[in-house]
């Protein structure tokens, strides 16, 4: 087997740095998943509505996330709120918020393609059936679109997690930053130290995003 | 669908107004930069310094963690003598600046090499390391001098490189084996197929430590750059007291001494007065 450099993984304390990185990394992907998820779900039923006005705000916020690169917006929270407004938000935090308003759009943006792929005559026959526009919503609409958002969020959340790799560039040390780190201080004793380090970040995150599709693959079995 | 595309539109429009105004406030508010005055940092007990936490041997982590390397021994002693206690901020080359413009960190001592334009938005404070350029080349045969290189003869260099640059401007008439990366300009060391390297000293220095049969022929070549801390503009109270630091420290030949325990197992005793800076005084 050729020199992969894995004993530098398990040099000092190299393999708890790595477990804290990836465990920052989660912190910051879930908790801005679990803000993400309500929010995005109330922004996706609100841009069904047929105000005039609350689409063209929800349009608006929903595009300035899509073009602006997350780095753009992470450099823009961190730095620009300190410079523009005075106020010192932490690094880990601006990547909260950032995380959040990126999730809460694309997941709305999400609800609401499920909510507009119902077929008209879902409703129609439920009205028919007697059934009043709350109780449509509730038994009719929202058991379908569950069925549909949990791939599509799955995915986004999985991404999420992913992404958290670009807080590296506002300071924030999570599981990149240390393989970098790693990496480099064994520059001249192990030259080959990143295929072995990048090989273990590479399945800390698979086990770390498997029991996500697990429960994905679990749940839209019982629907 | 009309409907929908003029609301796309003005999304669009919206976006690039707020990008705009983000851009104009920003570099308006640059006139008044946030920092922490010596006093203030002393009364806080806390000094943030921005560092590389990936350089090695300038500032990386160890494997217990811990920040070290050439930078880290001299922002603990700056630290110590200040009687703070010390905070290291992992930077990156790209925001390097914008840590220091925002006030998230009082001092960079990220291996910062002091440029003109750099120190319109920065204030430099005395050097304490030389950056320039280094040939390499075979024992055999060593270049020491660019003057009489044969026209037969190529110089290897890597694309995109201060080293590039330089050969361009000042030696046309080399001719030039350009390489994308690092590994293959090696390579093409090693093969023979050019009669040196030139690349940043420092890289070529670690090179022959760790290749023997190739010895630096040219250890710095042309225009001398300095590496120097950093503070925001207008903090003169942290930059005086930096400088009167840097002075005091080299009746002791700190910097020998950090070069001594950071530097010598990458670069080898000998290049000492290369690299180091005493006292704030460059050649």
């Amino acid at each position: 087997m050729p020199d992969l450099g894995l004993d530098v993984v398990f040099k000092g304390k190299n393999a708890i740095r790595l477990l804290g990185g990836l465990g920052i990394a989660l912190r910051i992907s879930l908790i801005s998943v679990l803000i993400s998820i309500p929010l995005g779900i109330l922004v996706g039923i609100l841009m069904t509505f047929k105000n005039p006005i609350l689409k063209a705000v929800l349009r608006v916020y929903l595009e300035i996330i899509r073009i602006m690169p997350q780095l753009v917006l992470l450099f823009i929270v961190f730095f620009g709120s300190t410079r523009a407004l005075g106020i010192d938000i932490s690094a880990e935090l601006s990547a909260i918020i950032v995380f959040s308003l990126w999730g809460t759009a694309e997941m709305g943006d999400l609800v609401r393609g499920a909510i507009i792929s119902i077929p008209k005559h879902q409703y129609e026959s439920s009205e028919a059936l007697g059934l009043s526009k709350k109780q449509t919503f509730i038994y009719i609409i929202i058991p379908q679109t569950i069925k549909r958002l949990i791939p599509l969020s799955i995915n986004l959340i999985t991404r999420m997690i992913k992404t958290t790799s670009l807080v590296l560039m506002i300071g924030v040390v999570e599981v990149i930053k240390v393989a970098q780190q790693i990496t480099e201080a064994n520059r001249n004793s192990s030259p080959n130290a990143a295929f072995g380090v990048y090989l273990v970040v590479f399945m800390m995150y698979f086990i770390a995003c498997t029991p996500i599709s697990m429960l994905a693959r679990y749940l839209e079995k019982r629907n | 669908m009309k409907k929908g595309k003029l609301i796309g539109l003005l999304g669009i429009l919206a976006a690039g107004a707020l990008a705009l105004s983000a851009c104009g406030s920003s570099s308006k508010s640059a006139a008044k930069n946030k920092f922490r005055t010596l006093d203030e940092i002393k009364s806080a007990g806390t000094i943030n310094i921005g560092v590389f936490s990936d350089k090695h041997p300038f500032g990386y982590v160890d494997e217990n963690g811990e920040y070290q390397g050439y930078d880290i021994y001299f922002g603990n002693r700056l630290a110590e003598d200040l009687g703070v206690k010390i905070n290291y901020v992992s930077t990156e080359a790209a925001n390097r600046v914008e840590y220091l413009e925002t006030g998230k960190v009082d001092i960079i001592l990220a291996n910062f090499t002091v440029t003109p334009e750099r120190a319109e938005a920065v204030d430099f404070a005395l050097p304490y390391m030389n950056v320039g350029l280094g040939v390499i080349s075979s024992d055999k045969d060593p270049v020491t001098s660019l003057d009489n290189w044969k026209p037969e003869d190529e110089m290897i260099v890597i694309s995109g490189t201060t080293a590039e640059t330089y050969m361009i401007k000042n030696y046309p008439d080399i001719k030039l084996q350009k390489y994308d990366t690092y590994a293959n300009a090696k390579n093409a060391l090693l093969n023979g197929s050019g009669k040196a390297w030139v690349n940043d000293n420092t890289e070529v220095i670690a090179f022959a430590k760790s290749n023997p049969g190739y010895t630096v022929g040219i250890d710095n070549l042309g225009a001398k750059d300095t590496i120097a801390p950093a503070v925001t503009k207008g903090n003169t109270t942290l930059l005086e007291w930096i400088n009167t630091e840097i002075e005091d420290l080299g009746k002791e030949n700190f910097f020998h001494k950090d070069y001594e325990e950071t530097l010598t197992d990458t670069y080898g005793s000998e290049y000492a007065d290369t690299l180091v800076i005493e006292g704030g005084k460059a050649e």
